[in-house]
């Protein structure tokens, strides 16, 4: 089904882009020994090369071969064993060499696939173009003086993937789907923590629409979109804007523009950006790449089990609906946490309690499942009481908040106090006696026709017995004692 | 290929030189002088040819992934004409 | 004293080892000649004091028993070498005031065999030229004149104030780097050794870049033994540089002395110019009829593409230096001139900073490499270079070396030239085939010109094979006999 927006003069087809930056996960920047890591004082982790020093040369860390290579191969992209680095010649106060040292014609990954899961449960493959390395640049602060720009160079150098995809999204529903999907691989993989906030996960934005089934229209590229909500609201405000304009007989610069966060508009970029012309060239002081055929075999070899393939696996083997398994891939810090939970366990049961109340309790706390003051062995612990009767599934809920307040195992907080189910008939019939002999009028109304009322007594059951009464017992025998 | 002014204005921006208006014909005459000695190269057939892509017959080098560099803003700040703390201060592009 | 500052590179080395002389004197020596020499403007900044310490500490290493290969041997470093906390200028406008925080490889091999630093040499700027006529510190001059002449020449470029400081022996070597010839050129026009390694055999690191991949340091000398000797602690693998060879650094000074019986000498027909200067010529039948008499064979050779090797180099060379030139930009060291905002700044900053040639080339190399143009001109330069790669490497299966001339002419006056950029750039005609190929060769002091300027050959080898061109080079010094030294008339009584 095609989603398609509809202008005053007809229908019209969005179609998307995405260029994502990824900062890869390494200790070291792509061509010098300064620190990657986020968040230090400014210009505390840059070397010489960094700073763009006269003399100075780059030396490529390996790691981040390995990583694009790693990354490359979860997007079931094409690796391509020669590959070569070029200078994309340009100025700014944050780019000290002049020039960005990137990949240009030929890029060390090529083409791949990545599949986005929609709302409605249905899925699509979307293109990916190609995945290239290539330096960060410093950071530009231009809001501490009016006439003055403040540079720090800590993030120049650090090795950015960028993964170009084929303009195959339609909405930005999709555009969405598609950065989640890519996040998810890449923490998977280990090779970007994809932290959209701190700037690790960056995605521009290729719009452009066209009648269904005409040529591509031309596009426009989005910048400064840092989360998913701006990437909505910007494809949303873009798509609508080049719409009236064709609609109105005009035509649609190819331009840059940036999101304006707070008027949810995009602008043309003001600057005097002539077109630029980068002047690739190989870079003369790096060789190109090669790599070894039977090393990329066995990163292969090695990869971790990806989103999608643990969502059909979680699918086959623990029966569960493609939603549920879906939740649970997202992050595999949550799939290991549910497999962990689900061994020799319901598996629904267990997917429940991990997206129903355990997430519930770590967004309250603002935790992460990494940080989970329940493990994944002590949930499983709360619903083997659940299934061999110990507890009701509602005590189970109070036990539950206990153990993730006190990091104690359901054992210990059963034990201490008291919340065993009851499940002696007699003590439970005793129970149900009282209650019934101290309502006759609504034994009457029940025996006269209102069914309804029998879940008040079930309550009333609960309540004297603290909720420990087994409520199936208590619900058979007064039906049964009401009849 | 020959330059005009218009061309030499548009190399002088890409090479972020600044060029005055009189300077323009002088210097693009100059290049052009440059330019037209090295035409001869197309006298020589290379379709067949590969580019030269190094010079040393050795492959790629690559580093360990170990911070062995950086904590020293004192000396990469030093010879900036303009800082202000641990920032290098620039003129603001004109957005 | 003139003594002291005759020596050679070995024979002061033999003294100072026999303890008939302390690297305090040969320093002192050498400070005092320095300032004699000022007429030279060799020195865009001595380092007298710096030269003191040195060789105070040279001789406490030797009086310990540790003695480097240049242990106490004074040297002028081209001004385009990093060196830690002393003012580095490429001699342009554009750095004035900056101070490395960091020593260029090279410069530290050279430390930590015990050389001493009298001061950073003149050259032209950012290294592009072949007179020393570049630089923002004014021109370097050369020692030797013309016979019954007393205009000012040029010492040749880029490397042209080290070629003068060996040439007025005012230092006993000096390092130099070398793109299209900056060392062996000038060294031919000052009477003096010069060579350009096997690119790959010294590290680029803390060198300021001109041309990536030709760029490469090398030493100047006044014989071929001491060329041999600095470059061996001047030469080896660098890991901060990806495109340092890691090889070895065999013992070249062992193969001096060697014969060059049975080696096998080309001699491409190509590199007879039109309108070549007699005493070129001559010059050139002599090294060949002194190989020949020394027992080699002389065997004639084809290098088809010689001719567009210049054009090629005046291509690939701007469009790498445009590059490497665009981090020159105000923000974080060097000449800042305020601007508006940041692209004015920037576009005055390298107007002023930069002088004519620099951005004459930073210009054609910005537009070779320009959308539209890439392909005619620098892809065609790249692919040009493969075609003369390939020829020397086809050669060199039957020949050990190559001999040609280094220069077209001897050392022209100052200014002579500098009006027309190609006539400049004629100059590195035998030189730019070599470095293109990444070849190493070096020149040999080997005649004077009817002006009585020294002339010098020049040797090529095959990649990595410094030790057959020492051999060879050591032959042809041997038999030209070179001896003339310039009149030091800078020195006055």
């Amino acid at each position: 089904m095609m989603s398609l927006i509809d202008g005053e003069t007809g229908p019209w087809e969005l179609i998307i882009g995405l260029e994502i930056h990824a900062q890869v996960t390494s200790a070291a920047k792509l061509f010098s020994g300064a620190s990657a890591a986020f968040g230090a004082e400014p210009n505390a982790q840059v070397s010489f090369v960094d700073a763009g020093m006269p003399g100075m040369l780059p030396v490529i860390n390996q790691a981040c071969v390995t990583q694009a290579v790693r990354t490359g191969l979860g997007l079931k992209a094409e690796i391509n064993l020669y590959s070569v680095f070029d200078r994309k010649n340009y100025f700014y106060a944050d780019m000290p060499q002049g020039y960005q040292i990137s990949q240009y014609l030929q890029p060390i990954v090529g083409r791949g696939t990545l599949t986005i899961d929609l709302e409605d449960g249905s899925s699509r493959e979307i293109g990916i173009t190609r995945l290239h390395l290539e330096q960060d640049a410093g950071k530009s602060i231009h809001d501490q003086r009016p006439d003055k720009t403040y540079v720090d160079l800590n993030r120049s150098g650090v090795a950015l993937m960028e993964i170009v995809s084929e303009p195959d999204m339609r909405s930005a529903d999709e555009a969405v789907a598609y950065i989640t999907k890519m996040r998810s691989i890449l923490r998977y993989l280990g090779t970007c923590d994809g932290n959209m906030q701190e700037g690790s996960l960056r995605a521009d934005v290729n719009v452009s629409v066209r009648r269904p089934g005409a040529d591509l229209g031309i596009r426009c590229e989005l910048k400064n979109l840092n989360s998913l909500r701006f990437i909505r609201q910007a494809i949303d405000y873009e798509s609508r804007r080049q719409i009236e304009i064709l609609e109105d007989g005009g035509s649609i610069a190819q331009e840059t523009r940036l999101f304006d966060t707070g008027r949810g508009i995009t602008r043309a970029m003001r600057s005097k950006e002539e077109a630029h012309d980068y002047r690739y060239f190989p870079d003369p002081d790096l060789l190109p790449l090669e790599l070894d055929a039977d090393w990329v075999e066995t990163l292969k070899r090695d990869l971790p089990e990806l989103p999608d393939t643990k969502k059909q696996r979680f699918e086959e083997s623990f029966g569960l609906s493609s939603y549920d398994a879906g939740v649970l891939v997202a992050e595999h810090e949550t799939a290991d946490y549910f497999e962990t939970v689900a061994d020799g366990r319901d598996a629904k049961l267990a997917s429940n309690w991990l997206t129903t109340d355990l997430f519930g309790a770590l967004n309250k706390a603002g935790l992460t499942i990494v940080e989970s003051p329940v493990s994944a062995e002590t949930l499983g612990g709360l619903i083997d009481r659940i299934g061999d009767g110990t507890i009701s599934g509602r005590i189970a809920k109070q036990v539950f908040e206990q153990m993730f307040e006190s990091g104690q195992t359901a054992d210990t907080i059963i034990a201490d106090q008291g919340l065993k189910q009851v499940t002696d008939s007699g003590a439970i019939e005793a129970m149900v006696d009282a209650v019934i002999d101290a309502n006759p009028d609504r034994v009457a109304e029940v025996r006269a026709g209102k069914d309804k009322l029998v879940g008040w007594f079930v309550g009333q059951v609960m309540k004297a017995s603290q909720g420990k009464a087994n409520p199936q017992m208590v619900n058979d025998l007064l039906r049964e004692k009401l009849r | 290929m020959s330059l005009d002014k218009a061309t030499v204005r548009r190399i002088a921006q890409l090479a972020r030189l600044r060029v005055d208006e009189e300077r323009l014909a002088p210097l693009a005459e100059e290049l052009n002088n440059i330019l037209g000695w090295i035409e001869q190269l197309n006298e020589v057939d290379t379709d067949d040819v590969a580019p030269m892509t190094s010079v040393v017959d050795m492959t790629l080098p690559r580093r360990r992934d170990e911070v062995t560099d950086g904590d020293r803003p004192d000396q990469i700040l030093a010879n900036a004409p303009e800082t202000d703390g641990p920032f290098f201060v620039v003129p603001k592009v004109v957005e | 004293m003139t003594e002291l500052t005759d020596l050679t590179i070995g024979e002061a080395r033999d003294r100072l080892a026999q303890g008939e002389l302390s690297a305090v004197e040969l320093t002192e020596a050498h400070i005092e000649a320095v300032e004699e020499a000022r007429a030279l403007n060799i020195f865009i900044t001595e380092t007298p004091e710096h030269a003191r310490a040195a060789a105070a500490a040279s001789d406490a290493r030797r009086g310990r028993g540790e003695a480097g290969a240049m242990e106490g041997i004074p040297v002028a470093i081209k001004d385009l070498f990093c060196t830690t906390d002393v003012l580095t200028t490429a001699g342009s406008h554009i750095l004035d005031g900056f101070h490395p925080p960091y020593e260029s490889t090279v410069t530290a091999n050279l430390w930590r065999a015990g050389a001493v630093m009298l001061g950073k040499a003149n050259l032209d700027e950012f290294a592009m030229g072949s007179s020393n006529e570049t630089s923002y510190h004014g021109p370097a001059i050369n020692p030797w004149r013309r016979a019954g002449d007393n205009r000012s020449l040029v010492p040749g470029g880029s490397s042209g104030g080290s070629a003068s400081a060996v040439a007025a022996r005012v230092t006993l070597g000096a390092t130099g780097t070398d793109t299209g010839g900056s060392i062996r050129q000038p060294a031919a026009f000052a009477g003096i050794v010069g060579m350009k390694p096997t690119y790959g055999r010294c590290s680029r690191w803390g060198v300021v870049a001109f041309a990536s991949s030709l760029d490469q340091p090398g030493p100047l000398t006044r014989t071929v033994r001491d060329s041999a000797i600095m470059f061996g602690a001047m030469a080896g693998h660098d890991p901060k540089d990806s495109t340092s060879a890691d090889r070895p650094v065999p013992d070249f000074e062992a193969a001096i002395g060697k014969s060059v019986r049975g080696l096998k000498i080309g001699v491409p027909k190509e590199y007879r110019l039109d309108g070549m200067p007699d005493d070129i010529e001559d010059l050139w039948q002599s090294g060949i009829a002194m190989m020949r008499d020394a027992g080699a064979e002389i065997v004639d050779i084809s290098l088809p593409h010689t001719k567009y090797a210049l054009p090629a180099y005046y291509i690939v060379a701007p469009a790498e230096a445009s590059s490497n030139l665009s981090r020159y930009d105000g923000v974080r060291y060097g000449l800042r001139v305020p601007g508006e905002d940041l692209i004015d700044m920037y576009e005055r900053t390298r107007a002023e900073g930069f002088g004519a040639e620099v951005q004459r080339r930073v210009m054609i190399g910005a537009y070779v490499l320009s959308a539209g143009y890439y392909d005619a001109y620098y892809l065609k330069a790249q692919k040009i270079r493969t075609l003369i790669a390939e020829e020397f490497r086809r050669v060199f299966a039957d020949i050990d070396l190559i001999l040609t001339p280094t220069a077209p002419s001897a050392a022209f006056a100052l200014g002579e030239k500098s009006d027309d950029p190609i006539a400049m750039y004629l100059n590195d005609v035998f030189t730019v085939p070599a470095s293109l190929a990444g070849l190493p060769a070096i020149s040999v002091p080997a005649g004077l010109s009817t002006d009585g300027l020294p002339l010098g050959l020049h040797l090529i080898a095959p990649a990595f094979d410094e030790e057959t061109m020492f051999t060879a080079a050591a032959v042809l010094e041997d038999s030209a006999g070179f001896d003339s030294v310039p009149l030091q008339w800078w020195r006055t009584g």
